[in-house]
């Protein structure tokens, strides 16, 4: 696969050097195997720094709401796969920025690999990660193992009908082509077939190793109250012990606040450090927008989100 | 010194027959990634486990642990007043315990333990456990024990260190603790001593050879804490930084805690449970004012505490164990050994 990195490198450099841009928020190489950190570079002397692999898992719209974008800064540009820049649309059409103040570099996206699942086909810990094209080479200590990186691609990633950023200021490469898929929620029929019964222990069980550090919160695009529900101390909403009420009270609330604007990027499930799937309450709300609402976030500048918007067709009755 | 040798398939009776006396706590490995837990009476530690997501902190020093209660009952005499809570004394022993990591419960010790201020639920919990810890052969690449003194062999906080010989373990007896538990599972053939340490040696050195670490201290002590405050690196350190606190809660060394009062019908309990200096409540007063109300602000505490401020008052070397884990945890790879240099190498030009 071209990454495409030369292309976002040449173009990082040239915003930068003709000041259209103060800062190009990207992806680095990491300390470790497979990881990368985001960025935000302002010369462009630096854009050699910047990477592009299966291994950016994180959403930089996050960066941009919540890190940099103060009043005074000048225009930032964002590398931005076609989640990331879903997200950056729902921060314009929610207000959170304004449309000129980010240039959003598009990167067509053949998605990003899972980590855990790469983790599991090693007794140890994983020493070396190399990508060329499809084909993963991955090693440690006692073993190297090749794999293709379709067969270890994220679930969200799997299930992505929307690669390339559906908003852009310039392409780093050609589009790719978009899947069609016969069940795209197949995961949330899953859990909706279970009885009552099973489907609170299978979030019970979802979520026991829940520490409540909160990076599937923090990690996200859309959490950018200035206090958070769980941060609330006068009053107090919820506990904070590792009580089963009050994990569980996060998770819902968390959820709820995606509904109609998650874009399934997948950064949550990414940052949490106990491999909790926590897009299995947000799935089930962006089917819902789906299937309610005809709608799917981040997709349009011009169109309100559908809990944010009064309309005569709503399917809810007690609005009628 | 007594070694003993402990044949593989003596392990798990011995270790059941142990039941009697200790709850048991190990390495368990579930689709989360692998964790120090209480064992049921079923279950057998993973001793050949990777390294564990989280720490051993949580079997002296619980997430969330009730510390007081009291009844909210008028018609009581004893209403509205605080009163401990019935602790569970019953000998523990954490068995497979990285070594880093009873290094790490030392470094603790030194907040909960000392001359001025001594933790009842900490010590009495402190008091009751053994720790029988498992040699490390093959150190990960986010391993850095060995720069600040400790390492995969290191015996500081062990009561029993084991080194793992394929169809048998050799352990080294450190301490009375670690006699008694031996006893009790019935682990008794001698093995000769010289010869013994001999292999730790070997294998000392052979997994120190491993970790490429170079990771620098030795120049922060004599650095102002203000120099270091004030130095411009803090604001590129924390760009990608999100505040998860991930970092600090799977830190055998992160002490803090926050206390909490719920009430519920006519029982009111205190606990307290982990915090996080990355959390903006964390500082959050009273009043409104937050001393550290910016993301940097408080990235900037996580390293001036472990690597600056706990040096300076404890003269006992970072606190920090170079386990790892905050590296590999990390969603947006805050690497604390770059961050360890780059203070170590800052000068002012003042
Ligand atoms: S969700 Fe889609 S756009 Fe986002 S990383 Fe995965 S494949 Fe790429
Ligand atoms: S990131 Fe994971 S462990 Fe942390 S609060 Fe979210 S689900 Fe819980
Ligand atoms: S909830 Fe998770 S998947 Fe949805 S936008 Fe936020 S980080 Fe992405
Ligand atoms: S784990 Fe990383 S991102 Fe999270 S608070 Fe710590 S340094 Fe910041
Ligand atoms: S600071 Fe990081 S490396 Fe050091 S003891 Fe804590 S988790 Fe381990």
């Amino acid at each position: 696969m071209d990454t495409c990195i030369e292309k976002i490198r040449a173009i990082g450099a040239d915003l930068l050097a003709k000041g259209t841009v103060e800062k190009v928020i990207g992806f680095a190489d990491g300390s470790i195997p497979m990881a990368t950190r985001p960025v935000a570079l302002t010369s462009d002397k630096d854009v050699g720094k910047l990477v592009f692999n299966s291994v950016c898992g994180l959403n930089l719209a996050n960066y941009v709401s919540k890190n940099s974008l103060s009043k005074k800064e000048g225009k930032i540009a964002v590398v931005a796969k076609g989640c990331d820049a879903r997200n950056l649309v729902t921060h314009i059409v929610e207000n959170q920025i304004s449309r000129e103040q980010v240039y959003i570099i598009g990167v067509p996206c053949t998605g990003m690999v899972d980590k855990r699942k790469i983790a599991a086909l090693f007794e140890d810990e994983i020493t070396g990660f190399e990508e060329d094209g499809d084909t993963l080479t991955i090693t440690s200590a006692s073993k190297t193992e090749t794999v293709k990186k379709a067969d270890v691609l994220r679930h969200n990633c799997r299930v992505c009908t929307h690669r390339n950023p559906p908003v852009y200021d310039v392409m780093a490469g050609d589009p790719v082509e978009e899947q069609t898929l016969d069940q795209p929620y197949e995961d949330v029929d899953r859990i909706a077939a279970m009885d009552p019964d099973a489907r609170w222990a299978y979030f019970e069980k979802l979520t026991e190793n829940c520490i409540r550090c909160y990076a599937c919160r923090n990690a996200c695009p859309l959490c950018y109250c200035p206090t958070c529900f769980v941060d609330e101390s006068g009053p107090q909403w919820v506990g904070k012990g590792q009580n089963d009420t009050d994990v569980a009270t996060f998770h819902f609330l968390r959820a709820f606040h995606c509904a109609g604007r998650c874009t399934d990027c997948g950064a949550c499930v990414e940052a949490c450090p106990m491999g909790i799937n926590v897009r299995d309450f947000t799935r089930k709300l962006n089917k819902d927008a789906l299937e309610l609402f005809g709608w799917e976030a981040g997709l349009d500048l011009d169109k309100r989100p559908p809990l944010d918007v009064y309309s005569p067709n709503d399917p809810n009755d007690f609005i009628k | 010194m007594n070694f003993i040798t402990i044949d593989k398939k003596d392990w798990a009776p011995g270790v059941d027959q142990s039941r009697k006396t200790y709850r048991v706590y190990g390495p368990v490995e579930d689709k989360n990634g692998c964790q120090i837990k209480p064992l049921a009476p079923d279950m057998q530690p993973k001793m050949d486990a990777p390294v564990t997501v989280m720490s051993a902190k949580s079997v002296l020093f619980p997430q969330t642990e009730k510390i007081l209660t009291a009844t909210l009952d008028e018609s009581k005499e004893d209403h509205h007043v605080m009163k401990p809570v019935e602790t569970d004394d019953m000998p523990r022993v954490v068995l497979g315990i990285r070594p880093y990591d009873a290094k790490a419960v030392h470094l603790v010790k030194l907040n909960f333990d000392n001359p001025d201020y001594k933790d009842p639920y900490w010590c009495a919990a402190y008091d009751a456990t053994t720790f029988v810890g498992l040699g490390v052969t093959r150190p990960g690449p986010c391993d850095f024990s060995t720069a600040v003194g400790s390492g995969p062999f290191s015996e500081e906080g062990l009561d029993v260190l084991m080194a793992d010989m394929d169809d048998k373990y050799l352990a080294k007896i450190l301490t009375e603790k670690g006699e008694k538990w031996a006893a009790a599972c019935g682990f008794a053939t001698a093995a000769d001593p010289k010869e013994s340490q001999v292999l730790f040696d070997v294998l000392k050195k052979e997994a120190e050879k491993q970790i490429q670490a170079d990771v620098n201290t030795d120049k922060l002590a004599q650095k102002t804490i203000l120099d270091l405050y004030d130095a411009p690196f803090w604001d590129e350190v924390a760009f990608s930084c999100i505040n998860c606190g991930t970092c600090t809660y799977v830190c055998p060394t992160c002490w803090c805690f926050d206390i909490q009062d719920e009430t519920r019908h006519n029982t009111a309990v205190r606990f307290r449970n982990w915090d996080t200096c990355m959390s903006s409540l964390f500082t959050h007063h009273a009043s409104g004012h937050n001393p550290r109300g910016t993301k940097v602000q408080r990235v900037r505490q996580r390293f001036m505490h472990k690597l600056k401020y706990f040096l300076d008052k404890y003269d006992q070397g970072i606190m920090c164990v170079g386990c790892g884990r905050c590296v590999a945890s990390c969603p947006v790879n805050i690497d604390i050994r770059e961050v360890c240099n780059r203070m170590n190498d800052y000068e002012t030009t003042k």
